[in-house]
C-alpha cells in the first residue's frame, strides 16, 4: 500500500507544474513577438525617414539613427546610475546633505579600506600576471603536441563552473585539520606526507592567504587566457616561422623575437580584461572568507557597506573610487583592442 | 497504519485550530492561491518547514512558494528596495526587520491576529520580543536556546567529572582537565560570511549572565559602549575561558578558524576525547545527528545550560528563533502568520527535532522527541530572564563586525582594546538610520 502511494507520489520528485509553467502570457508576447517587432519596425521606419532626407545629409544621420536605440539604452542602465553613483558620493547617508569629499576621506582613512586597496594590487599585479604567464605558456605549449584540443578543453573547463561553486572545491583543498589528526585536505595532505611540513590554516593564516584566494581565481580564468593566446598563436603565419628555422634561429629565439611581439597586442588586450575583473573581482573572498583574516578587496567592502550597513555614502564613494581605477585600463584597452583590429 | 492515524489526527486538530481562528475571514476554509515565502532554511530545515506548511496548504489551499537565501539582509533589502517584497519572511535577524519596519514596509500584526488567542497562548516575552516601537510586527514560531554545554557523559565518567553547577566549578573543572592532560573546550567559528558568530554567542551569554538584562539590552541598543568595563570584562571573562594563547581549546585558534562550527562537536565522540565540552545553541543536534558515527542523545551526549557567571542573574538564558513578518497584506499570508503561531504548527517543529522548542504554551512537553530537547524545553519555560541574541538585534553591519572581532580576538588576545575601540566606531555609525 504504502509502496503504491509513493511510487505515484515519488516523494523526492515533487515537483510543482502548476507553478512550474505559469507563464505571464502578455509578457511572453511582449517579450518574443512585440519587441522585434518593434525593433524591426524602428529600422524599418527610421530608413523611410532618412531616404525623404537630401542626399547629401544622409550618410551624417544615419548611423546616429541606426545607434541611438543602442546609447539611449545604455545610458538609462550606465551612464544614468553612474552619474547618480557619482553625485551620491559626495552627499550624506541620507542623501540630502552635500559633504564634498567627506566620505572619500573617511573611506581612504579606513583601515579597512587600506587593505582592501593593498589586497587589490596584490590581485591586479598577481592574478594578472599569473593567468598572463600561464595561459601564454599554456597556449604556445599545447601547439606543438598531438593532443591540443583534450588539454585545452580540460583546462578551459573551469571557465563553466561558477564562482561560487569554484570556492567551495577550493575549500577542500585548502581544508585544515589539527596536527594530530590525519589531514583530508589535498594540500595539507601533500604537505604533510609528502615533505613532512606542519599543515597550513591556508585561508586564515595572513601570510598565505590572499594569495590562496588569488590561486582561485586564477585557476579560473587561465583557460580563458588560453584560449584567446592560442588562438593569436595560430594566426602567425607558419612561413614566417619556417623562413626563421631555415635561417638557424633556435626555438627561443623564435619565440622571443617573433611569437612574441606578434602576439602582444592581444596579450595586451587579455591582460587588461585581467586588470578589470581583478579589480571587480568579489566572489572568491565574499565565499571563502567574507573578507575576514585581511582578505578584503574593494568590491565587497562597497557591497556590505551597501546591503549589510546601508550606507549609500560609503557605497558610493567605493564605487566611484574603483570607477576611477578601471577607467584608464578600460580605454587604454578599447585603443589596444582597435590597434589590433586595425592590424588583421 | 498507527503513523496514518497521527497523521489524520493531526491534519484534522490543524484543521479545527485554525477554523477556530480563521473563521472569520473564510467559512469554508479554502482560501487558495499562493503566499511567497522568503526565508533561509535548507536541507533538514527545509524538510521541517515543509512537514510544518503540508496541513496548512491541504486546510486552506494555500501553495507555498519557498525561496531560501543565506544572504536574507541584502536579499530581502533588494526585494523590497523594487516593490517586489515576498508575502512573508522567516528572518533569523531583526536588525533589517527594523529598519524596515520604520520605512513601514513590513506589515502590522496587532490588528490582523487573535491578540487575546496570542496573549493567550504566548509568553509577554516573546510577544515583547516582536514589537518595534511599540507595535507587533514580528512572531516567533519557535525557539532555540543558546549557551548550552554539550559533553559526553560517558568521557566525565571515566574521569569522574562532575557537571559544575556554578561558574567557578566550570573553571575549576577546565583547570583539572588540563591537569589531566586533556582540553577542556572544542569551539569552531568557521560560518562563511557569518564567521566568528559561535564566538559572539560565548561573549553576549556571559554579558547577560555576569552584568544583567538591562547592561544587554543597552548594548545591543547601541547605548552601552564596547569599550565599557562591563562589556570588557564579558570578554576577558571568554579570555579565561580560551585560556592563555587559546591553551584551553583543542586545536587552538588555527583550529577553531579552519572547522566549520557544525562540526565542533566532532572531537566529544573521538576516542580517547579531543575535548570535553562544547558550547553551542541547542540546534546543534541536528549537526550531531550527521556525524559518524551517528552519537545517541543522553548516553553519547548530555548538556548543562554555561553556569551563571553572577548569581544574582541566575536563570538568565539567551534565546534565538527565526522572526516571522509580514512583508505584503495578503489573505494567504495572514492566514499563514496565524497558523505559526498555532499549536498543531509549532507542534510539527518540535516533534521533528532539531532543537527546536515551542513558543506556545498549549504544546505539551510529552511531545519532545527525546528527554534532552524535552529538558531543553523546561529550561526555556523556567526561565527568569530571557533575552534574543544580542547580535541578530543589532544591526547587521554592527553584526558582522562584532564577528569579525571575535576573530581577532582569538589570534591574539592581546589585541582586546584596539579591537573594542574599533568596535565603538562602528557603534558610533551602524546605529544612524539612514
Amino acid at each position: 500500500m504504502e509502496g503504491i502511494t509513493a511510487l505515484i507520489r515519488l516523494p523526492g520528485l515533487q515537483v510543482d507544474w502548476q507553478t512550474l509553467l505559469t507563464v505571464n502570457l502578455p509578457i511572453l508576447v511582449a517579450v518574443i513577438i512585440a519587441v522585434p517587432a518593434a525593433l524591426v519596425g524602428y529600422t524599418l521606419g527610421a530608413e523611410f525617414l532618412v531616404k525623404r532626407l537630401p542626399k547629401r545629409s544622409q550618410p551624417s544621420v544615419r548611423p546616429w539613427v541606426w545607434v541611438g536605440p543602442a546609447i539611449l539604452i545604455v545610458g538609462l542602465i550606465l551612464v544614468y546610475p553612474m552619474v547618480g553613483t557619482i553625485i551620491r558620493s559626495f552627499f550624506d547617508r541620507g542623501g540630502s546633505k552635500f559633504v564634498g569629499l567627506d566620505n572619500f576621506v573617511r573611506m581612504l582613512t579606513d583601515n579597512g579600506v587600506l587593505i582592501a586597496l593593498r589586497n587589490n594590487v596584490y590581485w591586479l599585479v598577481l592574478y594578472t600576471g599569473l593567468v598572463l604567464v600561464f595561459g601564454l605558456l599554456l597556449a604556445v605549449l599545447s601547439d606543438r603536441v598531438r593532443y591540443e584540443k583534450p588539454v585545452k578543453s580540460l583546462i578551459f573547463m573551469p571557465m563553466a563552473i561558477s564562482f561560487v561553486a569554484m570556492a567551495i572545491i577550493w575549500q577542500f583543498v585548502y581544508y585544515y585539520k589539527d596536527p594530530s589528526e590525519p589531514q583530508t585536505g589535498t594540500l595539507n595532505a601533500i604537505l604533510v606526507n609528502i615533505f613532512h611540513g606542519q599543515p597550513i590554516t591556508w585561508i586564515q593564516d595572513t601570510r598565505f592567504n590572499n594569495f590562496a584566494l588569488i590561486l582561485i581565481g586564477v585557476w579560473g580564468a587561465t583557460g580563458f587566457a588560453m584560449v584567446i593566446l592560442s588562438a593569436a598563436l595560430k594566426g602567425i603565419p607558419g612561413e614566417l616561422l619556417e623562413a626563421a628555422r631555415v635561417d638557424g634561429a633556435t626555438e627561443l629565439t623564435i619565440f622571443r623575437r617573433i611569437i612574441l611581439p606578434l602576439m602582444m597586442p592581444t596579450i595586451v588586450v587579455v591582460g587588461t580584461t585581467m586588470v578589470i575583473f581583478a579589480l571587480k573581482a568579489f566572489d572568491v573572498v565574499y565565499v571563502m572568507t567574507a573578507g575576514n583574516y585581511n582578505t578584503d578587496i574593494l568590491a565587497r567592502r562597497m557591497y556590505s557597506e551597501l546591503y549589510n550597513a546601508g550606507n549609500n555614502a560609503n557605497a558610493s564613494a567605493l564605487a566611484v573610487i574603483l570607477l576611477l581605477a578601471v577607467v584608464p585600463v578600460l580605454i587604454f584597452n578599447l585603443r589596444q583592442f582597435r590597434a589590433v583590429e586595425a592590424r588583421r | 497504519m498507527g503513523r496514518l492515524i497521527r497523521v489524520v489526527a493531526l491534519v484534522s486538530s490543524a484543521i479545527l485550530g485554525l477554523t477556530a481562528c480563521g473563521a472569520s475571514n473564510s467559512a469554508a476554509g479554502k482560501i487558495g492561491g499562493t503566499v511567497h515565502v522568503l526565508g533561509t532554511w535548507t536541507g533538514n530545515e527545509k524538510d521541517a518547514f515543509d512537514a510544518v506548511m503540508k496541513p496548512f496548504t491541504d486546510q486552506t489551499g494555500v501553495k507555498i512558494s519557498f525561496e531560501a537565501t543565506r544572504d536574507l539582509n541584502a536579499i530581502l533589502q533588494t526585494k523590497v528596495a523594487a516593490g517586489n517584497p515576498p508575502d512573508v519572511t522567516g528572518a533569523p535577524g531583526i536588525g533589517t526587520l527594523i529598519k524596515l519596519a520604520r520605512a513601514g514596509k513590513i506589515v502590522t500584526l496587532d490588528d490582523k491576529l487573535d491578540m487575546s488567542q496570542l496573549n493567550a497562548n504566548y509568553g509577554a516575552d516573546w510577544i515583547n520580543l516582536g514589537k518595534i516601537d511599540g507595535k507587533l510586527y514580528t512572531l516567533y514560531a519557535w525557539a532555540a536556546l543558546k549557551g548550552l554545554v554539550w559533553y559526553d557523559p560517558k568521557a566525565f565518567a571515566a574521569k569522574g567529572y562532575q557537571v559544575p553547577k556554578t561558574w567557578d566549578e566550570l573553571i575549576a573543572l577546565q583547570t583539572k582537565i588540563k591537569s589531566d592532560g586533556g582540553k577542556p573546550w572544542c569551539i569552531a567559528l568557521e560560518s562563511q560570511a557569518a564567521s566568528g558568530w559561535p564566538g559572539s554567542d560565548w561573549v553576549k551569554e556571559i554579558v547577560l549572565s555576569q552584568s544583567g538584562p538591562t547592561v544587554y539590552d543597552a548594548w545591543w541598543q547601541g547605548k552601552q559602549k564596547w569599550t565599557s568595563t562591563e562589556i570588557k570584562q564579558a570578554w576577558q571573562t571568554w579570555g579565561q575561558i580560551l585560556g592563555p594563547n587559546d591553551s584551553n581549546v583543542y586545536g587552538g585558534s588555527q583550529y577553531m578558524g579552519a572547522t566549520t562550527f557544525g562540526d565542533g562537536g566532532q572531537g566529544l565522540f573521538a576516542s580517547p576525547p579531543k575535548c570535553y565540552m562544547f558550547n553551542q545553541g541547542s540546534f546543534i543536534t541536528s549537526f550531531f545527528d550527521g556525524y559518524t558515527p551517528k552519537p545517541t542523545a543522553g548516553t553519547d551526549y548530555a548538556v548543562f545550560p554555561l553556569p551563571d557567571v553572577n548569581s544574582a542573574n541566575a536563570g538568565a538564558h539567551v534565546l534565538a528563533g527565526d522572526a516571522f513578518v509580514m512583508t505584503k497584506d495578503t489573505p494567504q499570508a495572514r492566514a499563514l502568520m496565524k497558523y505559526l503561531a498555532t499549536a498543531d504548527a509549532q507542534d510539527i517543529w518540535v516533534k521533528r527535532g532539531g532543537g527546536k522548542i515551542a513558543i506556545n504554551k498549549q504544546v505539551s512537553l510529552n511531545d519532545y522527541p527525546d528527554p534532552i530537547s524535552k529538558a531543553l524545553a523546561q529550561v526555556v519555560i523556567s526561565t527568569k530572564i530571557g533575552r534574543y541574541d544580542a547580535g541578530d538585534l543589532m544591526p547587521s553591519d554592527m553584526q558582522a563586525a562584532y564577528w569579525s572581532a571575535v576573530l581577532k580576538f582569538v589570534q591574539n588576545q592581546s589585541q582586546l582594546d584596539s579591537i573594542l575601540s574599533d568596535l565603538d566606531k562602528k557603534q558610533a555609525t551602524a546605529y544612524a538610520s539612514s
